[in-house]
C-alpha cells in the first residue's frame, strides 16, 4: 500500500543539474570570450535545506508556534488561520512577487495548506501524496505516494493536509488509514486502518496532533456510515478511543433517530478540529445526516449538524450545540467554530464562532461544561429560518423550504451553503472576521426512497435545479465582521462564486483565491481594498499559509481547481448559458517581496 | 426459463459477498477459504446477468424485463456452467436499462438485446457507481459530480467531468435469458494519474 520514494540526493542531484545547466547558458558568451582558465566560475546551485536537521514538533510548539513557522492545518489550536508576520503588509504588497512553483503532477481539487515547519515544507494533494520541499528554493526532498486500493471510488478526492507531531508527517487517506512517515524520509512508520473504504468510508482532513495522539475523522456521509472521531498513538498508531458521531443504543440522543437510522445517518467529520487546551477539550464540525430528506428519519438527529466537544483523553462528549435540527437541505456544518474572544455586554467571552453552511453566523460559548448558545444572525440570505429561539438557538423552520420524500422544495442558501468546507479567518490585529461566502444561490430537489447498500449513495434526492435570486449581480464575497458588534465591517463582491480560504496576516493583509477566474488575491484588511492579485495556472481552493525563512517572509498555496467548486460553476454556467473554463492542474506557488 | 437453481447458487454467493463487503475479510478471502478468482474476473461471453439488489436479487434476468427508459438496475454477470458470480470486486459491476428501439444509436443497437443495453456500472471521472438516472433526459447520472452518459449512444458523455464513456457490455440471448455476448469494450474504472512531480 505504500510507494516511498527516497530522492534526497536524486532530487538534489536533478535541480543542481538543471541550474547548472541554466547557468551554462547565462554565461556561454562570456566564455566564448575568455579562456578557459579565465572563464568565470559557475556559482553553486542553493542547496537544500538540511532535512537531517529537522526540528521536532513538541506540544510546546505546537502551543506557541513561533512567527516563522505554520505547523498545521490553520496554523494555531484556535483554527485563526492567522500569521504574526508583518514584513510583507498593506504598503508594500505590490512588490509581491513569484518566488517559486512547483507542479504536483496532479489534477482535481488541491485544498491542503503548505505547512511549514523550519524550512521544510510539506503538502498533500489529491490521490494522496505528499511531498517536503526545501521552503525557501523549491527544491524537492521527498514524496510519498500512496498506491489506494484499484476499486476505490472517490467523491471527494482531495486531501487537506499533514499533521507534524515529533518527527513524523501524519495524513488521512481516502482509504480510511492514517499513514505516519518519518519526516526526514517520507519512510513509512507505521500505517492504521481506521474503517473500510468499501463501506463508504474515507478521509480528507488533516489530522490534530496534540498529547501524544492524533485526532481524525471520517466522511461518507453520503453513502450510509456511521461517522467518528478517534484518536491514535502518535507513536504506534494504536487507537486510544473512538467516539461515534451518532449516539448508540442506551446513549443520550440515540433516541432522535429512528430504530435503525444511527447505523447509516452519515454525520461526518471533514474539517480538522481546533483544540482548547486549558478546557482540554478538542471541538469538531459536524456533517449532515442521511438520506437527506428530513422526513426520511424522524426526529432531531444528534449529531448530526452540530459542534461536539471531545475531551482529550476520553474522547468523552463533553457538550454540543445543534445548529439546525432534522436537516434536509445537505448543509453539512463541517467547519470547525474558531476559538476566539467575544464582547457582549461587557462580558468577555470565550467563544466558538462559526459562520455556518446554512447561512447563519453562530456566536457560541465554550466552558468546561459544555457549550452555551449566545446568538446567531444571518449574513447571506437565507429563506429557511422563522426565528431562532433566543435561549437555546434551536431554529424554526418555514416548511415551503425544506425538502422531502416526494416533495419538492427550493431553498436559499444552496446546498453547497453561505460558505462550505472553505476556512474563515481571524485576525487579533483587526479584531475582524473574514468569511469566503456565496450569496444569491438556491437549491432545489425532492427526496426520493433510498436502500442501503455498503458503499453505495445514500442520499435519496433528485435535483430539480439551482436559481439565483432575481436582480443579484453577484454570488461570492468576502465579508469582514467585526463580531462585538455584529457588524458587517466591509464586503468585497465576486460575479463568479467563492470557494477560497482565507489566509489573514499581522501585514494587515488577507489571502485568497477561491474564484473561477484563477485570481490569487491580497486585500486590505481593515478596508477590504483589492492591493495585489496574480492570476495562476487554476483555480485556487487550496488553504493559504505563510511563513519565513531565514528572516524572509513568504506567502505560499497550492493551485488547484476541481470537485465541489467545479461542480458548482458547471451549475451555474448551465444557469446562465455559458461556459467556464477552467484548467486543472495542481501547482504549489510561494510568493515573496523583490530583494 | 427456469431459474431457480441458479438463484439458491445465487444466494449462497451473496452471502459471502455481504461479508467481503463488511470489511471483515480481504477481497478473495473468506477466513482460510479462498474464494474461486473467477468471482474476480470481469463477464465473460456466455455468462448471464443476475439482479445484484432487492427482492428479485440473484434471479436471472430475462430479455423481456425491466420497462423502456426507466431507471437502470445494477446486475452481476454469472458463468450459468459452474454458477459463479463475477461479484469478487466492483468493478464487475453492471447497469443494465431498456431503451426504446427507435432511439439507439447503430452502434449501440448492434450491442443489445430486445432493447438492453448494459454498461460498467462505474464511473470513468472517480469511479463512483453511476446510481442515478436523470428522467428528463432518460441517462445515467454519476451522483457524485453529476456525469451524465446517454444509454442510447454508447453511454457517452453528455455532461458533467468524465473524461470518457462508460464500457459497454454486449448482450445477447441465451435462452431467454440476458446473456453476454463479449468482454466489455472500453475502459472500466477510472485513472488515479499519480504523477510525480519529481519525475521517478
Amino acid at each position: 500500500m505504500k510507494i516511498t520514494i527516497t530522492l534526497i540526493k536524486k532530487g538534489t542531484l536533478l535541480v543542481a543539474c538543471l541550474l547548472a545547466l541554466a547557468a551554462c547558458e547565462e554565461q556561454q558568451p562570456a566564455a566564448t570570450q575568455e579562456s578557459v582558465a579565465d572563464a568565470p566560475r559557475i556559482s553553486s546551485p542553493p542547496q537544500p535545506a538540511d532535512i537531517s536537521a529537522y526540528s521536532a514538533v513538541t506540544d510546546d510548539r505546537l502551543l506557541n508556534p513561533e512567527p516563522e513557522n505554520w505547523l498545521m492545518f490553520r496554523r494555531t489550536y484556535d483554527g485563526q488561520g492567522y500569521s504574526p508576520l508583518d514584513e510583507i503588509n498593506a504598503d508594500n504588497v505590490g512588490n509581491l512577487r513569484f518566488a517559486w512553483s512547483m507542479s504536483t503532477g496532479l489534477t482535481e481539487g488541491h485544498q491542503s495548506p503548505p505547512i511549514v515547519n523550519n524550512g521544510i515544507m510539506f503538502v498533500t494533494t489529491p490521490l494522496n501524496h505528499v511531498i517536503a520541499v526545501d521552503a525557501a528554493t523549491g527544491d524537492g526532498l521527498w514524496e510519498y505516494s500512496r498506491q489506494l486500493p484499484f476499486d476505490i471510488s472517490l467523491i471527494h478526492p482531495t486531501n487537506r493536509g499533514v499533521a507534524l507531531y515529533g518527527d513524523k508527517v501524519y495524513m488521512a487517506t481516502s482509504d480510511a488509514n492514517v499513514v505516519a512517515l518519518d519526516a526526514r524520509s517520507g519512510e513509512v512508520i507505521w500505517e492504521q486502518p481506521v474503517a473500510d473504504y468499501r463501506n463508504g468510508y474515507y478521509m480528507t482532513l488533516a489530522p490534530l496532533p496534540a498529547e501524544g495522539k492524533i485526532l481524525v475523522g471520517v466522511s461518507g456521509g453520503e453513502r450510509g456510515i456511521r461517522g467518528f472521531i478517534t484518536a491514535l498513538d502518535a507513536e504506534s498508531g494504536e487507537e486510544l478511543w473512538k467516539t461515534y458521531t451518532i449516539p448508540g443504543p442506551g446513549e443520550f440522543g440515540n433516541d432522535t433517530w429512528p430504530e435503525d437510522g444511527w447505523q447509516t445517518g452519515g454525520a461526518s467529520v471533514w474539517v480538522t478540529g481546533n483544540y482548547d487546551p486549558e478546557l482540554n477539550m478538542s471541538f469538531w464540525g459536524i456533517g449532515n445526516a442521511g438520506p437527506w430528506a428530513g422526513d426520511a428519519r424522524p426526529g432531531d438527529n444528534l449529531y448530526a449538524n452540530s459542534v461536539i466537544a471531545l475531551d482529550m483523553d476520553t474522547g468523552e462528549l463533553q457538550g454540543y450545540h445543534q445548529y439546525h435540527w432534522n436537516g434536509s437541505w445537505d448543509w453539512d456544518e463541517v467547519s470547525t467554530p474558531i476559538l476566539m474572544d467575544v464582547e457582549r455586554e461587557g462580558r468577555t467571552i470565550k467563544a466558538l464562532v462559526h459562520p455556518g453552511r446554512n447561512g447563519y453566523l453562530w456566536v457560541l460559548e465554550r466552558t468546561a461544561e459544555g457549550i452555551n448558545f449566545i446568538d446567531a444572525e444571518p449574513y447571506v440570505y437565507q429563506d429557511v429560518f422563522t426565528s431562532i429561539d433566543p435561549e437555546t438557538g434551536r431554529p424554526t423552520y418555514d416548511m415551503a423550504h425544506k425538502p422531502g420524500l416526494g416533495k419538492v422544495a427550493s431553498y436559499c442558501p444552496s446546498l453547497s451553503g453561505g460558505k462550505n468546507w472553505v476556512p474563515a479567518a481571524y485576525s487579533p490585529q483587526t479584531g475582524l472576521l473574514y468569511i469566503p461566502a456565496n450569496d444569491n444561490y438556491c437549491s432545489s430537489w425532492e427526496g426520493t426512497d433510498v436502500e442501503y447498500r455498503p458503499g453505495q449513495g445514500f442520499t435519496g434526492t433528485t435535483n430539480r435545479g439551482a436559481s439565483i435570486i432575481e436582480g443579484a449581480d453577484h454570488i461570492g464575497e468576502i465579508q469582514a465582521w467585526n463580531v462585538n458588534t455584529g457588524e458587517e465591517v466591509w464586503t468585497k463582491e465576486f460575479e463568479l462564486a467563492n470557494w477560497g480560504p482565507i489566509l489573514a496576516t499581522a501585514g494587515n493583509l488577507i489571502f485568497s483565491g477561491g474564484t473561477a477566474d484563477r485570481l490569487f488575491r491580497a486585500h486590505n484588511a481593515s478596508t477590504g481594498e483589492l492591493v495585489w492579485e496574480q492570476r495562476l495556472n487554476s483555480g485556487v481552493t487550496g488553504v493559504p499559509t505563510s511563513f519565513a525563512v531565514n528572516g524572509k517572509q513568504y506567502v505560499a498555496v497550492q493551485s488547484g481547481w476541481g470537485i465541489d467548486a467545479a461542480g458548482m460553476q458547471r451549475r451555474l454556467d448551465t444557469l446562465q448559458g455559458r461556459t467556464t473554463i477552467v484548467p486543472q492542474g495542481g501547482v504549489v506557488w510561494v510568493f515573496a517581496l523583490d530583494d | 426459463m427456469s431459474n431457480k437453481p441458479l438463484k439458491d447458487s445465487v444466494k449462497r454467493r451473496t452471502v459471502l459477498e455481504g461479508i467481503c463487503a463488511a470489511g471483515l475479510v480481504v477481497p478473495g478471502m473468506v477466513g482460510a477459504q479462498v474464494l474461486d478468482p473467477a468471482t474476480l474476473t470481469p463477464p465473460q461471453a456466455n455468462d448471464v446477468l443476475v439482479y445484484s439488489y432487492g427482492d428479485e436479487s440473484g434471479n436471472v434476468i430475462g430479455i423481456n424485463e425491466l420497462d423502456a427508459d426507466s431507471k437502470q438496475i445494477f446486475a452481476w454477470a454469472m458463468d450459468p456452467v459452474n454458477r459463479i458470480l463475477r461479484n469478487g470486486t466492483r468493478l464487475n459491476q453492471v447497469v443494465l436499462v431498456r431503451v426504446a428501439p427507435d432511439r439507439l444509436s447503430d452502434e449501440t443497437a448492434a450491442r443489445s438485446i430486445n432493447g438492453l443495453v448494459a454498461y460498467s456500472g462505474v464511473c470513468s471521472h472517480t469511479g463512483c457507481d453511476v446510481t442515478d438516472w436523470n428522467d428528463e433526459f432518460l441517462r445515467f447520472q454519476c451522483p457524485c459530480h453529476e456525469s451524465q452518459f446517454d444509454p442510447a449512444d454508447g453511454a457517452r458523455v453528455v455532461g458533467g467531468p468524465a473524461p470518457w464513456q462508460l464500457a459497454a457490455l454486449p448482450l445477447k440471448d441465451i435462452d431467454g435469458a440476458v446473456g453476454v455476448a463479449r468482454e466489455f469494450e472500453g475502459r472500466v474504472g477510472f485513472p488515479q494519474p499519480g504523477l510525480s512531480p519529481f519525475g521517478i
